[in-house]
């Protein structure tokens, strides 16, 4: 299996790289771990590719106050990523992404701007908030919210001129902990279900704010509000999780995929168990 | 387009057309065809080879990407006639069967390997999960990465 | 004694495989060699209405496009014939397959064209070139459903898609047995599809010498003589003698490269056509929609018990689903490699058991490891549980007492085998003890008494391995006798190349191999080298399948090494002025030496130098030191198993956790300790893999929906425990090793096992069955269904 032929250039900065996707129409290729494998089967057959590779600025987590993740970092930098206040939802569904092999080359940035309904990292950066940085022409960026970032199945709100460049995550500790719940297709290793949960808990062990977020089931991640509703105000246990956990399929709706090895049905009641699971988690880091 | 690397420790370049495959560039120009390929979904692990000091798999990279870049393939772990310790417990773990999976799953368990000489079960399970193996069970593959680790004392 | 049998003697093999040198087919380059891509169906039945290549033949780069016409009209000398099939019992209709597709495509996947260009990267771009206007047509694609009134025909020539009927037993004394038991229990399901993934794809490349005619082919084959045999008689229209085919290092194969595959004839085709070499290899993705898968029954079964527990009969109706053209062996595996072993390892006096073999818009089924003997085993021990269940008595009691006692081998059962040996109760004893038994069922007993699902899974089973003695096979349909030749060329120096007609590839036989030669000898094991796999360096052979490597190609090994020391003792006796009958062999040491005169000796290499030099020989006696023998075995040879396993299941999610397995097999004598226990440990792999993970799922109309390694499970490391096996030895009395087959028992008893230990974790829920692969979802659905006051 061999991708169709194309141009290759590689670009020496970021200027450079946008300049050469509006002259070309190209793609992007950083690891190339999601779009070299749909250029091998043919699904996808870019004229140009203009490798971001060497973006060296792109790439490595700085702490600031919160975390920036260049778009180049791996997810096995991600997955070992040991700042203080770095979100542990975030580090173990890195961990969770493919094989380490996978891992090794699969880039943040890439992973996001594919916008797989499977893929753990979209799920992530919902729950927590996170921004992403993108860049366009002429030294511009924008700032988008993950909320807003991730459109539909493979689709995300990144234009055709931009390139995302970063993205930015709050510290967590001092009373907030995340957690990535996930159930694994055994195949593929994807995510069949995959929960994330945030938590803010006061001295008292209430949870004084939470998000969550679920994909694999789901076209795009998808924030549940009711659920972070019914936890507040309550303490964190397997009890209350689950109790809160138990509207997800509402919220969810009618949006749930399935496939041969797991199906729409078998899904929508592993969802509330893995929501339930990642709240639990969450709560106990962050008490 | 002309792409330069290292490869086992030597020197190589080669006019390829963008499109191939760093397996290929190994096997076809160079030659090196211990680096198997044995699905086309980035999922088996045969092709794992090391670049720049990271187990990668070979058919999911692009050989320009790969340009200027520092590539181990099997041929190269072994060093002045002498196996490297994990060839050597693969041999003594009789972790292999048809040796098709083998140049990868050596490569990749070099790596998990790596600083972790006393590398539990689970570690080594978890940490091959990208690599398939259809003959031995992974029993036996367990067995020769730990016997490997402790062989390599913690150093690649 | 023996310095190397029964020793765990580290791989001779291996150093090539651990340092990238192993020469796989895919590693081959020829100078001027071009590239071969395949057009494939995406239509599981079609009409083929045109086929325009022309633009695919104006590309840069191509050699040549070729349709399934050009290769029946590829002139008289080298038009293509239709793939054979090589099991053919009474009444069967064998419909033509020809490798590349006419008219009518059968499959996703089946060949419509063929491409030939400078690179592989050129002809996958040619392969989108083709246009190929197919007309749908409805497909069937379920084994049973197939025999349907109104079932899309695959094939005219097959009247409700039935290629076979092959019943064998008693039928009415079985009706009687079963209406005579306290109690029946029948049971329908399915073994489901799977599919082999040899992680080294299959391929071939193809050299034609205009010189003298001739043709090599190397092909990623498990035996490469009956590709030559096949090649020569049928498909490419060469004379066999002019064809050499070599299969090199093989990169697994698990049945699925026995067969005989379109690409075999393509590639060499395409070599003579171009005048070129040519090669083609497999993309996993083509692999998935073009190697003959395993299993794909539906069956029926009753077992009759008495309040006691005693079997009274068995009654099974299975449907085999064939795909879409009989493969090789096809009609053999749900047959005479299925039925025949419904009796296992127990006395069960009555047994009937018939199959209907179908055709379907489905990829080819044949053998896949274990080959009918899985699907046996799965079916028997399944009913036993249940049966068990029915009698509220533990599943090991009640499979005691129907086991055949140790002292009426050789045992005949009701459905044909005559077993050879063993010890079924000492197995047991064995595998309670390995396992812990009593212990697991005391830790179930109060894991259960928490609400944990628990399962404790036991399975016993038999193979018949090493087939077969030629008049038996050839009896029941076979088109070739299963004997198995070996070589041994004792050079002038002593040293020892063995030619075997098996073939490794994977199972390490140029160490046993090697071990049994040089054990025979008392020589160094580095003095003698294994060839195999190659049609013009070997006498005609059968190749390795169905466990029968040691069983027959040692056989013939150790019968052509005898011959060799009767030589031996004759030259020896000659030049040591004594008697024939006075000669010792001494095989710790490779000498042969005078009885009572120990320093009248020779060495082995003496000899064999005497023989080269050959100025002072008996008379009568021809120079040189070569002998080969034919082995054709007695009969099958009966290993057995019990193997325990124990899940836990979270009752959430329906993961199954597999928490403990324990193997205990009796593969008769072994040669080496190291090696069968890898062999039983990979199969165990695969067994599992079929109770928890492995489908190959179809859809209605034909689309194989996990056909890549995204979608079909294959077993990962971190899926398992740490496997404890262990072993009892009863040697076969049908071959001069005792050894018995190795190599499938493991598949053939963890199905069983595991799919009974999560069976009974979700006993106390009232569920009784549910058809594999165990997934998470069937059980959570089960276990929901359970909740709702019913089981499945």
């Amino acid at each position: 299996m061999y991708p169709r032929p194309f141009d290759y250039v590689r670009a020496e900065s970021v200027e450079q790289a946008l300049d050469l996707k509006s002259e070309t129409e190209g793609r992007f290729i950083a690891g190339g771990h999601s779009l070299l494998p749909m250029m091998k089967i043919r699904m996808t057959s870019p004229e140009t590719l203009i490798d971001i590779g060497r973006l060296d600025d792109l790439r490595g987590i700085t702490s600031n106050g919160g975390f920036t993740i260049g778009a180049l970092t791996t997810h096995s930098m991600v997955a070992s990523e040991d700042g203080d206040g770095f979100p542990a939802a975030l580090k173990e569904a890195a961990g969770m992404i493919g094989d380490p092999q996978v891992r090794n080359r699969g880039t943040v940035g890439g992973n996001v701007a594919h916008a797989d309904p499977a893929s753990d990292l979209p799920t992530v950066f919902a729950a927590l908030g996170a921004t992403m940085t993108t860049a366009s022409k002429g030294g511009s960026s924008r700032d988008v919210a993950a909320a807003d970032f991730f459109t539909g199945l493979f689709e995300s709100a990144l234009n055709e001129d931009e390139l995302l460049s970063a993205i930015k995550v709050d510290a967590e500790g001092g009373g907030r902990g995340s957690a990535y719940a996930k159930l694994f297709n055994p195949a593929s290793r994807y995510a069949i279900v995959g929960a994330c949960a945030v938590v803010d808990v006061d001295g008292d062990g209430t949870c004084t704010a939470c998000t969550v977020a679920v994909g694999g089931l789901t076209p795009t991640a998808t924030v549940l509000e009711s659920v972070a509703s019914a936890l507040v105000g309550n303490p964190i246990t397997d009890d209350t999780a689950e109790t809160a956990a138990q509207t997800a399929g509402d919220e969810v709706g009618d949006h749930v995929m399935g496939d041969v090895y797991a199906g729409e049905g078998y899904r929508r009641d592993m969802l509330p168990i893995f929501v339930a699971r990642a709240l639990a988690a969450a709560g106990s880091r962050a008490g | 387009m002309d792409v330069s690397m290292t490869v086992n420790g030597k020197e190589v370049s080669a006019d390829v057309e963008p499109r191939t495959l760093l397996t290929d560039f190994v096997r076809n120009n160079l030659g090196l065809t211990g680096t198997n390929i044995g699905c086309d979904t980035s999922q088996c692990g045969s092709c794992t080879v090391h670049m720049d000091g990271m187990a990668v798999k070979s058919c999911t990279v692009l050989a320009v990407q790969a340009d200027g870049s520092d590539i181990t393939t099997i041929e190269g772990l072994a060093s002045n006639g002498q196996l490297h310790p994990m060839q050597q417990a693969f041999w003594d773990a009789h972790g292999l069967q048809c040796g098709f999976c083998t140049p990868g799953m050596i490569m990749a368990s070099v790596k998990i390997a790596d600083g972790n000489p006393g590398i539990t079960d689970e570690d080594v399970r978890h940490g091959l999960e990208g690599n398939f193996c259809r003959c031995t069970g992974y029993e036996n593959i367990i067995k020769a990465v730990k016997m490997g680790a402790a062989a390599m004392g913690g150093q690649s | 004694m023996s310095r190397y049998m029964g020793t765990s003697v580290k791989r001779v093999e291996d150093p090539r495989f651990l340092q990238g040198r192993a020469k796989y087919v895919a590693n081959l380059s020829l100078p001027g060699m071009a590239y071969i891509a395949v057009k494939r169906s995406p239509l599981a039945h079609a009409t083929i209405r045109g086929i325009d290549t022309s633009q695919a033949e104006a590309l840069d780069g191509v050699i040549g496009v070729f349709t399934g016409q050009n290769l029946l009209d590829g002139g008289a000398s080298f038009a293509c014939g239709a793939l054979p099939c090589g099991f053919t019992p009474p009444d069967i209709v064998t419909p033509a397959h020809n490798p590349v597709a006419v008219d009518k495509v059968r499959h996703v996947g089946d060949a419509v064209a063929v491409v030939v260009a400078e690179s592989p990267y050129i002809a996958e771009d040619a392969l989108d070139l083709i246009d190929v206007d197919l007309d749908p047509l409805p497909a069937v694609v379920d084994a049973r459903g197939a025999m349907d009134d109104g079932a899309p025909l695959v094939h005219d020539e097959a009247p409700n898609n039935l290629s076979y009927h092959w019943p064998l037993g008693d039928e009415e004394a079985t009706n009687q047995a079963l209406a005579d038991a306290d109690h029946v229990i029948e049971l329908e399901f399915i073994n489901q599809r799977l599919i082999a993934n040899a992680m080294e794809p299959r391929a071939c490349v193809a050299e034609w010498d205009e010189a003298t005619e001739s043709m090599t082919v190397w092909t990623t084959t498990q035996n490469p003589h009956t590709i030559r045999l096949l090649l020569g008689a049928f498909t490419l229209g060469i004379p066999e003698q002019k064809i050499r085919v070599i299969a090199p290092d093989v990169g697994g194969g698990f049945g699925s490269k026995i067969f005989h595959y379109p690409e075999e004839v393509i590639t060499p085709w395409v070599a003579r056509a171009i005048k070129r070499p040519a090669k083609w290899v497999a993309t996993r993705s083509e692999s998935y929609v073009t190697d003959a898968q395993g299993r794909d029954h539906v069956t029926r079964a009753k077992i009759g018990v008495t309040n006691d527990g005693m079997i009274t009969g068995l009654h099974v109706t299975t449907w085999a689903n064939n795909g879409a053209y009989l493969s090789t062996f096809a009609p053999l595996i749900p047959t005479a490699l299925y039925i025949t072993l419904l009796s296992g390892v127990y006395k069960i006096p009555h047994i009937f058991g018939q199959t209907y073999g179908t055709l379907t818009n489905t990829v080819p089924v044949d053998a896949y490891r274990g080959a009918g003997r899985p699907e046996a085993s799965y079916l028997l021990e399944t009913m036993v549980d249940l049966a068990a269940r029915k009698l509220d008595m533990d599943p090991v009691e009640l499979r005691r007492k129907n086991l055949i006692p140790s002292d009426e081998f050789p045992y005949q059962t009701p459905v044909a085998l005559v077993y050879d040996s063993g010890n079924y109760q000492a197995l047991f004893d064995r595998a309670e003890d390995l396992s812990g038994y009593e212990a697991l069922r005391n830790e179930q007993e109060s894991a259960r008494s928490e609400g944990r699902l628990v399962g404790i899974g036991f399975a016993s089973c038999i193979e018949a391995s090493g087939p077969a003695p030629s008049a038996v096979a050839v009896g029941l349909g076979a088109a070739i006798g299963l004997f198995e030749s070996g070589t041994i060329r004792v050079h002038p120096t002593g040293k020892v190349t063995v030619l075997t007609g098996s073939h490794s590839h994977g199972q390490g036989h140029e160490t046993t191999f090697a071990q049994i030669v040089a054990d025979e000898f008392g020589i160094d094991i580095e003095d003698v080298d294994i060839v195999h796999g190659d049609t013009d360096r070997i006498p005609y052979g059968v190749g390795t399948y169905g466990s029968r490597s040691a069983a027959i190609g040692g056989s013939a090994l150790v019968k052509s090494a005898e011959k060799i020391r009767e030589k031996l003792k004759k030259i020896a006796a000659h030049q040591l002025e004594a008697s024939v009958d006075d000669m010792v062999y001494d095989q710790d040491e490779g000498t042969i030496s005078v009885a009572g005169s120990p320093e009248a000796v020779k060495t082995f290499a003496e000899l064999a130098f005497a023989l080269t030099t050959a100025d002072n020989l008996p008379e009568g006696m021809e120079p040189g030191l070569e002998e080969t023998t034919f082995y054709d075995p007695a009969n099958f040879t009966f290993p057995a198993s019990a193997h325990v396993a124990k899940v836990e299941i979270d009752a959430k999610t329906g993961e199954v956790d597999l928490q403990s397995y324990a193997a205990v097999d009796d593969v008769g004598n072994v040669i080496n300790p190291m090696i069968v226990e890898g062999q039983i440990l990979g199969g165990i792999a695969q067994g599992v893999g079929q109770a928890l993970w492995e489908h190959g799922i179809y859809d209605e109309d034909g689309q194989l929906l996990s056909g890549s390694m995204l979608s079909y499970a294959i077993p990962r490391a971190d899926g398992f425990p740490s496997i404890a096996v262990d072993r009892i030895e009863t040697p076969s009395p049908h071959n001069p090793l005792g050894v018995k087959g190795a190599g499938e028992m493991g598949t053939i008893a963890a199905t069983a096992a595991v799919s009974s230990a999560v069976l009974d974790a979700l006993a106390p829920l009232g569920i009784t069955h549910m058809n594999m692969p165990l997934t998470p979802e069937k059980i959570q659905r089960a276990i929901a269904a359970a909740g709702n006051g019913g089981g499945e």
